[in-house]
Order: C-alpha cells, then sequence, then structure tokens
C-alpha cells in the first residue's frame, strides 16, 4: 500500500514535470511562429514608452535569447525555487511557487492565483455535490425501475442535458431565475461573496452557477449510471445475494450500486480535477471571479504567463483528483488490490 | 497455447445435410453481425428519428448557398431597413416574416435563418473532420498499444494520461487565440476552420485511444487471434485482417458519439470570440453576439436550438448505433 502511494506520488510530479515542459514549449513556440521576437516579448514588460535600447537591454536580461532548454530551466527552477526577475529599473524577488510575472500588470502570478481558486472551488465543490447525488440516484431509480415512466421521463430530460451547451442553458436561467427577472430565486447583488465573509450571500450567489453546472454533468452520470447499475444488477453475485435473504434495499446499495461505481469515481476524479482549474464556459456566462475566468481575461490580453500557470494549477488537480481516485478503488471495489 | 485440432480423419466427412429449417418452412439463412445490426436499428425509431435529421442537417449544410439563395438574403448582408433606428431592435420586435423566417439580428439586421443554415456548415465541417482526426490518432495508438503490451504500452498509456491532465478548453482557448490571421501559408476561414480541426482532434484522442486499447487488450486473448497466429499469421496481418474488422463496430460507435461533443466544442470556442472568425456565421459567436440582446430572445434562440438539435440527433442515433451494435450496453 505505502509503495504503491510512493510509486504514484512519484508519478505525479513526473506527469508534472511532463506537463509543465509541454505548456512551456508550446507557449514558448507558438507566438514565435506566429511572429513574435524576443524583443517583442520583452517590450511587454517594460512598456509602450520604452526605447530601443532598453527594450533590448530587458529582452537580454530576462533571457528570451537564451536557447528553450535555458529559459525551461529557469521556468522550472522558479517554480521550485523562487527566482529574481531584473527587466532594468531593478530586481524583484518572485518567493518559490514562482511562476513568472503577468506581461500586462508586471505582477507576480502565483499570488493572482490564489486568489482566485477558492472562488473555483467553491463553485466546483457545490456542483460536485449536486450533480453526484441528483445524477447518481437518477441513474439508480431508472436502472431499478427501467422502462417505468420515471426511467423513461429521466432519461428524456438527461439527453436533452448532454445535449445543450452550457452557455446557452447558463444564459437562459440567467434570464429567467436571476434577481428582477420573472422567476427570481437569486438576492441583488448577483456577484460573488466569499464563504468567510458572509456564508449566505455566498451560498446565493452560486447557486445559479450550482445548478446549471450541475445539471449537465447530472445528465451525464444518470445514463452512466443506469447502464452500469443494469450490468451489474444481472451479475452472479447480485443472486447470490438475494438468495442469502438480504433485503433488496441492501443488495441494490452494497452489491449493486457498488459495482456499477467504478467507472463513476473514475470520472469523477477527471471531472472534478479539471473543473478546479476553473469552469471557463460557467464563470464566465455567470462573471464568477476564478480560474476560468482568469485565463479567458488572459488569453484575450495574450498574457501567456498567467495562462501558463493556469494550465500548471489544472494540471496539479488532476493529477492529485487521480490518485485519490486510485485510492478510492481500494475502497470501493472490494475486487481491486493495490500492488 | 491450444493444440491444433487433428480434422483429417475421414470419419468426421459426412453427407451433407440439408440445412436448418425455419417454422415457415423457409431455410434458415446465416445472418451477419451488420445484418443483425441493421434490423434491430430498423426497429429503433428514436435512433431512425435522430438518423433521419442527421441526414438532413448534412445535407442543408452542403446545399447552404442554394438555400439562402432562395430567400435572397445572404447572411452577412445588412438590412438596416427593417431596424428601428432609437432601439437598434428590429422594428416590430423580431422581423420575422416570410422572407426572414427567422427573424433579423438586432443593430444591423443581418437574416438569422441564413446565418443559422450557413452555421451548419462551420459547425458539421469542424466536428466531422476533428472527429476523424481523433479517431485515427486513437485507433492507431490504441490498438498498437493493447496489442503490443510492455513498455509500449505503459509509454502510449502514459502519453493518454498527460494529455487528460491538460484542461483541453483552456488550452484550446490559448492556441486559438495566440495564432494570428496568416500562418502555415493559410489565412481566414480556412485557417481558423484547420486551427480549430487541429486543437479539438488532436486534444481529444485520448478518450477514444483507451476505449480501443481496451477492446484490443481483450480481442487479443480470443481464439481466433490465437488460431491466426498459431498458423503464422504476423503482427501486421493480425492487427488488420483479424483485429480490425472487430474493431469497426466500437469505433463507429464512439465516432458517432464524439461528433455531438465537438460540435459543442466548437461552439464553446466560437461563443469565447476563438473560433472562426466573424463575419463569418457560427452558431456558438451568434449566441455570444446574442447576450448583450437578452431582451430580444429570438436572437439568441434559433442558434441554440440549432445547436440543440443537432447534437441531440447525433447523440440518439449514436444510442441506438450502440445499442443495435452491441447490445449488452443497452
Amino acid at each position: 500500500m505505502v509503495t504503491y502511494i510512493i510509486r504514484r506520488l512519484i508519478w505525479g510530479v513526473v506527469m508534472l514535470a511532463i506537463v509543465s515542459m509541454i505548456t512551456f514549449a508550446i507557449f514558448f513556440l507558438v507566438p514565435r511562429l506566429a511572429g513574435a521576437t524576443s524583443e517583442s516579448l520583452a517590450s511587454r514588460y517594460v512598456g509602450r514608452t520604452a526605447t530601443a535600447e532598453q527594450v533590448t537591454l530587458a529582452a537580454e536580461k530576462l533571457g528570451f535569447n537564451d536557447p528553450l532548454i535555458v529559459q525551461y530551466g529557469r521556468f522550472a527552477k522558479g517554480i521550485v525555487a523562487g527566482a529574481d526577475y531584473d527587466y532594468g529599473p531593478g530586481v524583484e524577488r518572485c518567493p518559490a511557487p514562482c511562476l513568472g510575472y503577468s506581461f500586462l500588470t508586471r505582477l507576480p502570478v502565483w499570488p493572482d492565483l490564489l486568489n482566485r481558486i477558492p472562488v473555483t472551488m467553491s463553485l466546483a465543490a457545490g456542483a460536485a455535490i449536486i450533480w453526484l447525488l441528483s445524477g447518481v440516484g437518477t441513474g439508480v431509480i431508472s436502472a431499478l425501475r427501467r422502462g417505468s415512466f420515471f426511467d423513461r421521463a429521466a432519461m428524456s430530460v438527461a439527453l436533452a442535458g448532454v445535449s445543450l451547451p452550457i452557455f446557452f442553458t447558463g444564459i437562459v436561467s440567467l434570464v429567467l431565475f436571476s434577481y428582477g427577472r420573472p422567476l427570481a430565486i437569486t438576492a441583488p447583488g448577483g456577484s460573488y461573496t466569499p464563504i468567510n465573509e458572509n456564508p449566505a450571500m455566498w451560498a446565493y450567489s452560486l447557486i445559479l452557477p450550482w445548478i446549471t453546472l450541475a445539471f449537465l454533468y447530472a445528465a451525464g452520470y444518470a445514463r452512466l449510471t443506469r447502464s452500469g447499475m443494469l450490468e451489474t444488477m444481472n451479475e452472479d453475485y447480485i443472486r447470490t445475494a438475494r438468495a442469502k435473504g438480504l433485503p433488496e434495499r441492501v443488495v441494490v446499495v452494497k452489491h449493486g450500486l457498488r459495482g456499477a461505481l467504478t467507472p463513476i469515481v473514475t470520472i469523477f476524479g477527471l471531472d472534478v480535477g479539471l473543473l478546479m482549474g476553473g469552469a471557463v464556459l460557467t464563470e464566465s456566462t455567470f462573471s464568477l471571479p476564478g480560474l476560468g475566468k482568469y485565463s479567458i481575461d488572459a488569453i484575450v490580453n495574450q498574457d501567456l504567463p498567467k495562462v501558463m500557470g493556469v494550465v500548471l494549477v489544472t494540471a496539479f488537480f488532476v493529477v492529485l483528483a487521480n490518485l485519490l481516485v486510485d485510492l478510492l478503488y481500494a475502497v470501493v471495489d472490494p475486487r481491486v488490490r493495490l500492488s | 497455447m491450444t493444440a491444433p485440432l487433428d480434422v483429417s480423419g475421414s470419419e468426421l466427412e459426412v453427407a451433407p445435410e440439408p440445412g436448418p429449417v425455419g417454422p415457415a418452412g423457409r431455410a434458415i439463412e446465416g445472418r451477419s453481425l451488420g445484418q443483425i445490426a441493421w434490423t434491430r436499428l430498423k426497429r429503433d425509431k428514436v435512433a431512425l428519428t435522430g438518423a433521419g435529421v442527421v441526414i438532413f442537417l448534412i445535407l442543408v449544410a452542403i446545399f447552404a448557398p442554394l438555400i439562402v439563395s432562395g430567400f435572397g438574403h445572404p447572411p452577412n448582408d445588412f438590412n438596416q431597413d427593417l431596424i428601428s433606428t432609437e432601439t437598434l431592435a428590429p422594428k416590430d420586435g423580431t422581423g420575422i416574416s416570410a422572407a426572414h423566417l427567422f427573424g433579423v439580428e438586432p443593430v444591423n439586421g443581418r437574416d438569422i435563418f441564413s446565418r443559422v443554415v450557413y452555421g451548419a456548415r462551420i459547425s458539421l465541417l469542424i466536428a466531422f473532420l476533428a472527429t476523424l482526426l481523433s479517431v485515427a490518432i486513437g485507433t492507431a495508438l490504441g490498438v498498437i498499444a493493447g496489442y503490443f503490451g510492455g513498455w509500449v504500452d505503459s509509454l502510449i498509456s502514459k502519453t493518454m494520461d498527460v494529455f487528460l491532465a491538460f484542461p483541453l478548453l483552456v488550452f484550446a482557448i490559448a492556441l486559438a487565440g495566440i495564432v494570428p490571421d496568416t500562418a502555415f501559408g493559410l489565412s481566414g476561414d480556412t485557417l481558423r476552420v484547420s486551427l480549430l480541426v487541429f486543437i479539438i482532434g488532436f486534444f481529444n484522442w485520448p478518450y477514444i485511444g483507451r476505449i480501443m486499447r481496451g477492446q484490443t487488450l481483450s480481442l487479443r486473448e480470443r481464439e481466433f487471434v490465437d488460431a491466426a497466429r498459431s498458423l503464422g499469421a504476423r503482427g501486421p496481418y493480425i492487427i488488420f485482417r483479424e483485429m480490425l474488422p472487430n474493431l469497426v463496430a466500437p469505433i463507429l460507435i464512439y465516432a458517432t458519439l464524439l461528433i455531438p461533443t465537438n460540435i459543442l466544442f466548437e461552439a464553446a470556442l466560437s461563443f469565447l470570440g476563438v473560433g472562426v472568425r466573424p463575419p463569418t456565421a457560427t452558431w456558438g459567436g451568434m449566441i455570444s453576439e446574442a447576450v448583450r440582446f437578452y431582451s430580444i430572445p429570438h436572437f439568441m434562440f434559433f442558434p441554440g436550438m440549432a445547436i440543440f438539435v443537432t447534437v441531440l440527433a447525433f447523440n440518439l442515433f449514436g444510442d441506438g448505433l450502440r445499442d443495435a451494435l452491441d447490445p449488452r450496453a443497452r
């Protein structure tokens, strides 16, 4: 067990390193393929009023003329040990997880990300709870009452749910349910309120995004749970469990659902991990100041260090979620032995 | 290792029997998997409806110029005469008439019907080509990983893990956002379409790859593969002649189910402003323009419904195809 966890941790770190290399290479190469030069990149740091010499000097000092591998080495070292940035007027210290400086604001990226992570986490956690309970619950009932009215209605709604773009449902729900609209369910002042300031306002400001996001995922999970349950309920061990005289509730939950849960846990880990890196469409539809909105704004301004920061943070969450999922397997599925 | 059966004994040679006879006295014919699937699919009215809508939409996309010229309102033409100069909204609210079936846009009065019809071209073209790319890469690498196993398998599987850890949408937006208007010798819509096909297709292959790897792993242990190997068949022969025909069904199913995902993906990129550039009509782009005019709901309604109907039709057809080809999954 311990060796397994250590091995998984090492692979997680290796994976993050690979992701950072690919990300760095792409964000380094693509602007250059598109015609950017060291000087044009450096001029973003020193501002528009700088002279040509200042720009050349900054490009030299920031190391934009160094080979790709040297630049990546400096970037990686910054994440582990921090880095010193020097672009003319003075040296600035960027402390340990240093993901570089924004082109636009010249502020370090990491503190920005730290400010945004709670918003995205609130959104993802709330939505995840809603969709897991409603999606899996609906799927189980549908499978048990296969062919019934409930099953057909629920599966039709689920199919519609996976066929609607979230930015469309988001806007429709804003038009219908936000404050001042016909079917208002939210309080005035729709912008995000941190949970430690006012928990009630926090929930109010997130209820629409939660439901919109959860609806999309719940639809997929309901379909997945239903087909998984239909398969496991036909297994021999279910017949054995019934033959033992176990109550049907125990058969369904402890034997049937447990067997059907494995693929759901896998996908749940991946989905939550990716969402932690920002629900781009939901956040931009509902103007939530999370990582997704942050990355969109950064992309619009061609602020590559910020985008790279978000990509790496997301990859971190996905790796972490995958690790937790693999450990959960052993709990959920008694057939899995970790080795 | 399975020992080859000795079937040369003369006692096994029997006189040809008449074939089995069905209840109505007719001979029962052997049916291929394809025929069985087709019979099942024919009974599935919902899937057939989906297929019908899909075919209809493909025809609409192909004949878009013809359809639009029938109404005489090209998608990028302004119809300022229908717009109120005060509110910038269509004069009668929507502008819906026999000439403008879905009404006109606020501000410049472009015909929404024409734009939705032309939007189908971009949407379907990108979704189809991107799916083709994903399926090609995913099948090739998935089969190689599943068949050869060992370090090849772990290399490809770990590559898939890395790909799945990328925030696909952020990455796609960033890439689509930093490529300039002229690059790689292409420009305009051609550049944007190829770029989107590449981004969507290239980052989606691990999903197909994982499925193909799993399928290949189970096929590899089947008797007919053992038989082929014991007859002296080599890797490429077994992969192409023995395994690939058995992978056609899952490839078809997952390709059909990947298309709607890719349609939603393209719509999301266009919605965020990094898809095909305006004024070319895209469904996602229309919705993002319509957001500012949410008090004029028909503007958002028609492109939204276009996405919904298209994605739903592909999902219905894909589900039906899966049920028909793989009845266990029902």
